[in-house]
């Protein structure tokens, strides 16, 4: 008993200090388009998820979504709604839903899923044309979904 | 309903632009600017929708009244249109003698004015061919069967000097491809891959052209996609585009593995796409950003 109480001490001890303590794309619980457990260990980062929401080969979001609370950000999209007061119209599992995969919770939206590395026809190898490993990865790592999710929750109205 | 969906949502959004004080971005195509080339070749560039598109676009808009100002002067003069020194390239070559059989285009067509209508109707089932042929292919076989000249590659700057020369003969004269007949399995697949979300982005061509026509994708604004202006000259690239060059840079923006220019995929795609314009007229040698 004790050392099977060890050995599970342990494990929680290594997971926790590793970053790739994280749940796969494959392994998320869905809740009618919402995820309610983080995907990575650490919290997220706001000032990490804007840089993402902000930069052309990670996020993008400003591609499509204008975001009021970053004036300092030029060219801002109009594809997708204003991202501003977001926090005060969905929950973080919502978010986190979103931000993932859109598509379960608004059905044919042209938005992209953020984590999911199965399901596409032809897929790419990022943007050189050419085709995808077979061990696609996601268009954002599990710590930086969660990075943009926790600067979202900072959009209130 | 997509289009009026997206129309309500652009309204509501340069609404709280303003409330932002930000400046609202473009919505639209330019309300009444007119394209006439050296002031004497009126082009038109707005049109109505062909019967199949119904219930998907009602006006056609070409993509000249989404650029700029200073971009949409440029290609009003040929002066200042920069594609116009490859242009020039082509109506030379027109005449050069290439090949083994002491040949140049002008031998059997004569003055390349006769090819007026030509790019218009492209592309075009080729019945002894079987197959539905692009204005290179069509060059290319000139070249190998009556010239005994070697082909040019697709994107080579030989091929869109020619396909421009050509492509002028035709500017102003209404887009007439033929979408019947031998022509209908290819126009049937081009609309299967226009509608398709290909790559990890999971977008298809109407998700831009389509539904966001006249938004912006951060500082690019989206026109409706019509290749009645190419080949055309891109700012960007500095350099002249092809129509299957530009189905490249958009599939592989998917993130998606793109088709080959000339392929079979992208030559269906390029009647459907050409299709789509019809209504509007030929630019040749447009320019774009």
């Amino acid at each position: 008993m004790l050392r099977h109480a060890v050995f599970a001490a342990c494990a929680v001890t290594v997971l926790a200090g590793q970053t790739w303590a994280e749940i796969a794309p494959a392994d998320i619980v869905w809740q009618e388009g919402a995820i309610a457990q983080p995907l990575a260990d650490q919290p997220g980062d706001p000032e990490s998820g804007k840089k993402i929401m902000t930069t052309n080969a990670l996020g993008n979001c400003v591609a499509c979504h204008l975001i009021g609370t970053m004036p300092d950000v030029q060219f801002q999209g109009n594809i997708g709604p204003a991202l501003d007061g977001a926090a005060s119209r969905y929950t973080e599992a919502q978010l986190r839903g979103i931000v993932v995969d859109s598509k379960k919770t608004f059905e044919g939206t042209e938005m992209p899923a953020m984590y999911k590395t199965s399901g596409f026809i032809r897929p790419g190898n990022a943007y050189t044309g050419k085709a995808a490993p077979a061990d696609l990865p996601p268009i954002l790592s599990a710590q930086q979904i969660e990075d943009v999710v926790a600067y979202l929750l900072t959009l209130k109205e | 309903m997509m289009l009026r969906k997206s129309r309500t949502t652009i309204a509501a959004l340069a609404l709280g632009a303003v409330t932002l004080g930000m400046t609202p971005a473009l919505a639209d195509p330019h309300p009444d600017a007119e394209l006439v080339v050296n002031g004497e070749i009126t082009i038109p560039t707005r049109g109505t929708a062909p019967a199949y598109l119904d219930g998907h676009l009602t006006e056609l808009y070409s993509g000249w009244l989404f650029r700029e100002d200073e971009t949409r002067a440029m290609q009003m003069d040929d002066f200042d249109n920069p594609a116009m020194v490859f242009t020039d390239a082509g109506l030379e070559a027109w005449d050069t003698v290439e090949g083994t059989e002491g040949k140049s285009c002008a031998t059997c067509h004569h003055e390349i004015e006769s090819m007026a209508g030509v790019r218009a109707a492209m592309p075009k089932y080729n019945e002894k061919a079987g197959d539905l042929w692009s204005l290179e292919e069509y060059i290319n076989a000139c070249r190998t069967e009556r010239m005994g000249a070697e082909k040019l590659k697709w994107n080579s700057d030989k091929m869109k000097a020619m396909t421009l020369a050509l492509s002028i003969q035709s500017r102003g004269m209404p887009i007439s491809v033929n979408i019947d007949g031998p022509s209908k399995p290819y126009w049937e697949q081009g609309r299967e891959i226009y509608y398709t979300r290909y790559g990890q982005l999971e977008m298809s061509c109407a998700n831009c052209h389509e539904d966001n026509w006249g938004n912006m994708i951060r500082a690019d604004h989206l026109s409706q996609g019509h290749i009645n202006a190419f080949p055309v000259y891109r700012l960007k690239d500095a350099g002249v585009v092809s129509i299957h060059q530009r189905f490249v840079g958009c599939v592989r923006d998917t993130r998606a593995e793109t088709f080959e220019a000339g392929s079979p995929e992208f030559k269906a795609l390029e009647l459907y796409v050409a299709s789509r314009g019809v209504g509007l007229a030929i630019e040749g040698a447009g320019v774009r950003p």
